[in-house]
């Protein structure tokens, strides 16, 4: 039979690099949306090339996040990656049908206000996180 | 499914964190396999198979008519 490793698995390094690169990423991401939302008002005074510069960059790291992502989830172990999909299945579908449901409520005059797409990703966020912790007390 | 992963383990007294290190996956993972509630993928069973140097079916049975 074979020795044990003696020293933490590639698996688990690479795993652990894995999920700070999509933090990285994350951060990243958070900022340059920031700047891309409130630069154009409070630090460039609507200068359309800096604007458009602003919008750029935050789609590029926009993408590296989203590679970030799927790097992190093919990195993660199969009973890490069922809980992750299933999470994801969740928030995806919580918000196809509230999405719909809360766009529809100002169509039939239900409520007063414009729907905001953040409250969209606030209840995405939600449903995803709630997804992940049922999904680890699941198999625990 | 059923499995002895547990009681191999036990055997050569290694820890879940030990054994979770050699098949590349978290010990969360190792503990939900050993109590029943994940069942491995047929890569991950043959990789924990070589390891404890058995056939397959000596650690995984299935539970269906048993």
């Amino acid at each position: 039979m074979n020795e044990l490793k003696t020293n933490s698995s590639s698996w688990a390094a690479a795993s652990t690099r894995n999920t700070a690169r999509l933090r990285y990423w994350t951060i990243a991401w958070l900022a340059t949306t920031a700047l891309a939302a409130f630069g154009p008002k409070w630090v460039w005074d609507f200068d359309t090339l800096l604007t458009i510069l602003g919008v750029v960059i935050n789609l590029g790291v926009g993408f590296g996040m989203i590679v970030a992502t799927r790097n992190h989830l093919r990195g993660l172990d199969e009973m890490q990656q069922k809980i992750f999909l299933d999470a994801a299945a969740l928030s995806l579908g919580a918000g196809l049908v509230f999405g719909i449901g809360y766009e529809l409520l100002e169509d039939i005059k239900l409520i007063s206000f414009e729907p905001e797409i953040s409250h969209l990703l606030v209840l995405m966020s939600i449903t995803f996180i709630a997804g992940i912790i049922a999904g680890h007390r699941k198999y625990r | 499914m059923k499995n002895r992963l547990k009681v191999l383990r036990a055997e050569r007294d290694w820890t879940q964190a030990q054994l979770a290190n050699e098949l590349d996956v978290s010990r969360q993972t190792v503990n939900a396999i050993e109590k029943g509630k994940f069942d491995p993928s047929l890569p991950l069973a043959f990789k924990a198979a070589r390891l404890f140097d058995m056939a397959i079916e000596d650690i995984f049975q299935d539970e269906v008519g048993s």
